[in-house]
């Protein structure tokens, strides 16, 4: 092969390369801990649908505004609250007028002990227990959310001394799970498995007892030019990823 | 400004770290010597245990400890049984982790400065008719004294540097568990960043103070990695 058909070669499949990205562009996307199983099926089927990727990364909401406000690499946020994209939107991070509701989250008080919490929580007035798990109520909505319920049932200066915090849901669901709490307040989405819980027992809390948990995502300007995230965007409003959304206990964006 | 709040995680970190360190000096001690002595096969096995906690990620001894020391674990059982209940959770827990995980830290300086005496100054100590015991407290002690000093000095900091298993096993509460590094961590998380500078701001002046005494006031070697 000559000089000139070697670096006719090389800038041939340079333009490829370069034109499997714009067709196919990978997105990366930070995702509260509650929203975790429900986002990796919808990445999955969204990869299928487009052709495109998603990475996501895992973890508390405070800490992922944190990390945005500071440079962080993510093009989206699916956040636990509506706090967070708005902070960020404030401070000019985000495109604007891309924030939306993409979920509405559901707490349950649950136990890794099947037949230990009965369907109307009344455990929590009556049961012997030494642990009480629940997230962080300064960082975590549904920490947050924990709280308001156990004041609604006057139960919040009794059971305070009881308290366990984890830093996010995922971590709070693993104290419970390791039976080191017998009970704890946990999202939904971890426990349950083709709409029921499957494991342990659970009381799923009335969404009237606490403030709505609605949850909010946000396109960063980092992503602005990226046509995968969007395109992930869109997706998350679309049947597919609604039916993936209520599947885990969410109830739908009003 | 720290709120009260602040001021009790720093208080409780400062217990947990002092009550390790006593312990840890108190059983890594005794093991040092043995390991420093010994011919014995296990010598290898044992200082392989002792140094994993340098290796491993905190999360990993974390999640362990979590499993472990939980109801269903194998340590948890055995503690419930005892009547102590569980460890997660509890200061007791923490104090017990701290020692796990900082022991390569006591241990290793310890070793080392024992190894370095040698046989003469216990030889002579013998012809002098001194007991074991007695030579161990009037001869190795004042002798290794370096070693001891960085003994504590990196137990007990590296316990206040802890974060990563007090995160699995802590359970983040007021007074027990709640250390000054997921305080700090907590409040990044939070957004409160004048209050995480604050603490942050105090933990690196402390951990500076504490260095920069160990390398000219008291003119210790500069203390690298134990294991080297």
């Amino acid at each position: 092969m000559s000089l000139n058909a070697c670096s006719r070669a090389v800038i041939l499949s340079m333009l490829l390369l370069f034109s499997q990205t714009t067709w196919a562009a990978t997105v990366l996307v930070a995702v509260a801990a509650n929203f975790s199983k429900p986002m990796t099926e919808i990445a999955a089927e969204f990869e299928k649908a487009t052709g495109h990727s998603a990475h996501l990364s895992f973890g508390s909401s405070g800490k992922f505004v944190s990390q945005l406000g500071n440079g962080g690499p993510f093009e989206i946020l699916l956040s636990a609250d509506e706090k967070g994209p708005q902070k960020l939107e404030q401070d000019g991070f985000t495109v604007p007028n891309s924030r939306f509701v993409y979920a509405q989250g559901r707490l349950v008080l649950w136990s890794a002990k099947p037949g230990y919490i009965d369907d109307q929580g009344k455990i929590l007035t009556t049961g012997n227990f030494k642990h009480l798990a629940l997230a962080d109520p300064k960082l975590a909505p549904y920490g947050a959310a924990a709280v308001e319920v156990l004041k609604k049932q006057g139960l919040f200066e009794k059971l305070q001394p009881l308290f366990v915090q984890g830093e996010n849901i995922a971590q709070t669901y693993q104290f419970i799970n390791t039976a080191n709490a017998e009970l704890g307040f946990v999202a939904l989405s971890q426990v349950i498995e083709n709409g029921k819980i499957t494991n342990g027992s659970g009381w799923i809390i009335p969404d009237n007892d606490h403030t709505p948990i609605r949850q909010g995502a946000v396109l960063m300007k980092k992503g602005a030019e990226n046509p995968a995230a969007p395109a992930l965007l869109n997706y998350l409003k679309s049947a597919p990823a609604l039916a993936i959304i209520k599947k885990y206990g969410y109830d739908l964006p009003q | 400004m720290l709120t009260s709040a602040d001021l009790d995680t720093l208080f409780l970190t400062f217990k947990v770290a002092s009550l390790a360190t006593f312990l840890m000096l108190l059983l890594g001690t005794p093991l040092a010597w043995w390991l420093a002595r010994t011919n014995s096969g296990w010598k290898g096995l044992i200082n392989a245990v002792v140094s994993l906690p340098l290796v491993l990620p905190p999360t990993v001894l974390g999640f362990y400890l979590l499993v472990l020391m939980g109801p269903t674990g194998a340590i948890g059982e055995l503690t419930s049984w005892l009547g102590l209940g569980t460890l997660p959770f509890t200061f007791a827990g923490l104090v017990v982790a701290s020692v796990l995980y900082s022991m390569p830290f006591v241990v290793q300086p310890l070793q080392a400065a024992f190894t370095s005496i040698g046989e003469q100054p216990l030889e002579a100590a013998a012809t002098l008719r001194a007991s074991p015991l007695d030579t161990f407290f009037s001869v190795v002690i004042p002798l290794a004294k370096p070693g001891f000093l960085t003994a504590t000095i990196l137990g007990f900091t590296h316990t206040v540097g802890e974060f990563g298993v007090v995160l699995m096993i802590g359970g983040n509460i007021p007074n027990k568990t709640r250390v000054v590094s997921v305080q700090i961590y907590n409040h990044v998380e939070a957004l409160e960043y004048s209050e995480a500078h604050w603490l942050a701001g105090c933990l690196l002046a402390f951990s500076f103070a504490v260095l920069l005494t160990l390398y000219t006031v008291l003119k210790t070697q500069p203390v690298t990695h134990p294991l080297k």
